[in-house]
């Protein structure tokens, strides 16, 4: 259970959001939804610990992620709106990158396969389309078992197919008791509760 | 202690009331300072009427420093306690101290010309203050060019942290480089030996150049303040807060 | 410590595939170089005057201009949103980053300097200076233009900035480095002023670091 309670952030001077809660349970994906600028975005970076909040806790069963932000960084993979591919390397090298980083192993074809990009391997990222690219940043949810996914817009320039083999990714990341946070507007026919953020423009 | 200043209300309150001090007390304390200077002191045996200048450069030199140092206080007080107006003090202070340093520039070179007939001597103490005034430089570049001015005031704090560390140091290279380049011989800029018939107007100066900064950096931070609680309104908040 | 040398790895690899990277640097380390003689004439006594000087400005400025893609491109890519999350501080993916960085600017500097002295006509008394204040000195270099690259990180005209922020904070290496060699030259010895670049050096990794990374992470903003 990953919930946030009374979360206010604020982001220059401006108030994106304040006393806000949400709780997301094992198996059900939370999908927050509302207008541009309600900080759909601020609150996934929030739960990913790359901000932090002015004011609230969020915890993990009660235990707020600041007692152990190292732990709640290692069960976590965060998907932002830039897909964090270098051009000059391959997209094996990059994701292999990645998977290392984490402790993971250095083979990543399985990972690769999941969203269909094994043809794709040992091309140079420079050549990839931008749904491809956005491809093998979702192939990193592959790579780990991570409890937490928290995805920002993660299905933006995919086409038809390629959302189904990420539904089923996250379809079965959730039947494993997974987590799932994520900011989207297309349904993706998953077991989910939406957290409807209203636009907030408050100074601080 | 510290809280009782944050709120900003309050401490433009506290601010407002000192500012007609400050301003009474740099008027007569630069006039006596510089009647003082100008017209008490006698001409130096050595540097005839030219020594006058040491009463305008060495109190801005001075400051200069000082300023900065303030403005590092400042930027650790902005980054460890969060402190709602220290980091505009920082903003505010930067460009005094950068034409504090200036006029030490200045005055400095205006001295040179009669003493070592060259209007730029690689002296260590001018090469230092040169080197402060580009310290100054960037940090006030730094905050204009970060467009949030939350994130800019923390960049700059430490900005401000990285060269106040490293002030020191450089000071102490710059010494070190010009006494194996200008074996003695030359006049420093400030004799260590000063007289007390001018220690006097000196100190008056420094603190008179002191009672204009605080007034000025007063000035400067109602308006950092008053320009906060417009871009508050702006955004359709409360002004204060 | 695997992660550690799993960025290192990456971005020093990334610097030579992108080609630029290092050869850039010395380029206009060279270039940068060459035009002194061209500017103040050939005479030998000169340029042997200017020679540490020179190559040690030089040398700075080659250093400044690779910096500014330190962290701007994983800044752009999303990268260094990721990096934050590795199980890594933050302080030791800038050590690392700066260990690539000086690996691919500071080394081939380095490798290339004694060559450039010797076009200026530096005694050969020294050229062993030259090099060990180089080592002790452009890590320094990295680390420094790390803060400052840091600081700039999605800032437009950042590049600029950039030197104007660490220019002012590489002049102590730059005084030690000349004075060791001059040092060296004239018989007073070397050894001071490498000592002063040592410690300098320690300072740089102690502290550089974590002023970078709490830097980078008002950027994570």
């Amino acid at each position: 259970m990953f919930a946030g309670n009374d979360l206010t952030c604020i982001r220059g001077e401006r108030v994106v959001f304040r006393g806000l809660d949400f709780v997301a349970a094992p198996g059900v994906a939370l999908v927050l939804q509302g207008p541009n600028g309600a900080g759909k975005s601020s609150l996934l970076r929030l739960a990913a610990g790359l901000l932090t909040a002015a004011e609230g806790a969020l915890t993990w069963n009660g235990t707020a992620i600041t007692q152990d932000p190292d732990a709640h960084s290692a069960c976590l993979v965060y998907v932002g709106h830039l897909d964090a591919v270098k051009p000059a390397l391959t997209a094996r090298e990059n994701l292999a990158f990645w998977s290392r980083l984490g402790g993971g192993p250095a083979e990543v074809g399985g990972a690769l396969e999941s969203l269909g990009l094994g043809p794709l391997a040992d091309v140079r990222t420079r050549l990839l389309s931008a749904g491809e690219r956005r491809r093998l940043n979702l192939a990193r949810l592959a790579l780990r078992p991570a409890k937490l996914w928290l995805l920002d817009e993660p299905t933006v320039s995919l086409d038809a197919a390629s959302v189904a083999l990420f539904a089923a990714l996250a379809r079965a990341h959730l039947g494993a008791g997974g987590l799932i946070i994520a900011a989207t507007h297309v349904a993706l026919d998953l077991p989910g509760r939406v957290l409807a953020m209203r636009s907030n423009a408050r100074a601080a | 202690m510290l809280h009782r200043f944050a709120n900003p209300a309050r401490f433009g309150r506290i601010i407002a009331a000192i500012l007609p001090w400050g301003a009474g007390a740099s008027v007569l304390l630069l006039a006596l300072g510089l009647y003082l200077a100008l017209f008490v002191v006698p001409p130096d045996y050595q540097q005839k009427e030219t020594v006058r200048i040491m009463f305008v450069h060495v109190p801005a030199a001075w400051m200069a420093t000082m300023i900065y140092a303030v403005m590092a206080l400042a930027s650790a007080v902005a980054l460890v306690w969060k402190h709602p107006v220290a980091d505009l003090s920082a903003k505010a202070a930067a460009p005094i101290g950068a034409g504090f340093t200036f006029v030490a520039l200045a005055t400095g070179s205006l001295w040179g010309q009669p003493m070592w007939g060259s209007w730029w001597v690689w002296d260590a103490r001018l090469t230092s203050v040169l080197i402060l005034f580009f310290l100054y430089l960037g940090y006030i570049a730094l905050w204009e060019a970060i467009d949030d001015p939350a994130r800019a005031a923390k960049a700059a704090a430490i900005l401000a942290l990285v060269g106040a560390v490293n002030v020191p140091i450089i000071k102490f290279s710059v010494d070190w480089w010009n006494t194996l380049h200008q074996p003695a011989s030359i006049l420093k800029l400030s004799g260590s030996t000063i007289h007390a018939s001018m220690l006097y107007p000196l100190l008056v100066m420094i603190a008179g150049f002191t009672a204009f900064f605080v007034t000025v950096l007063i000035i400067r931070m109602q308006r950092e303040l008053a320009a906060r609680r417009v871009r508050a309104l702006a955004l359709g908040g409360s002004a204060d807060s | 410590m695997n992660a550690f040398a799993r960025i290192f790895a990456r971005d020093a690899s990334l610097a030579f595939r992108h080609g630029g990277g290092a050869g850039l640097a010395v380029a206009f380390f060279v270039l940068t170089v060459t035009l002194f003689p061209l500017g103040i004439g050939p005479e030998t006594q000169i340029l042997e005057r200017v020679s540490a000087g020179v190559v040690w400005v030089a040398a700075l400025l080659a250093t400044l201009l690779s910096l500014d893609r330190l962290f701007q491109a994983d800044y752009e890519d999303g990268s260094l949103d990721l990096l934050a999350l590795a199980p890594l501080p933050l302080a030791l993916v800038v050590l690392a980053k700066c260990a690539a960085h000086w690996l691919t600017t500071g080394l081939p500097l380095l490798i290339a300097a004694p060559v450039l002295a010797l076009l200026l006509n530096m005694d050969a008394g020294g050229l062993g200076a030259l090099v060990l204040a180089m080592l002790l000195g452009t890590p320094i270099l990295s680390i420094f233009g790390a803060i400052g690259a840091a600081l700039t990180v999605g800032v437009r005209r950042g590049g600029v900035l950039l030197t104007i922020l660490v220019l002012p904070l590489y002049i102590p290496v730059l005084i030690f480095g000349v004075c060791a060699i001059e040092g060296a030259i004239s018989g007073l010895g070397a050894r001071p002023h490498l000592l002063v670049l040592g410690a300098l050096l320690l300072g740089a990794l102690a502290l550089g670091p974590w002023a970078a990374a709490a830097s980078l992470r008002l950027n994570l903003d």
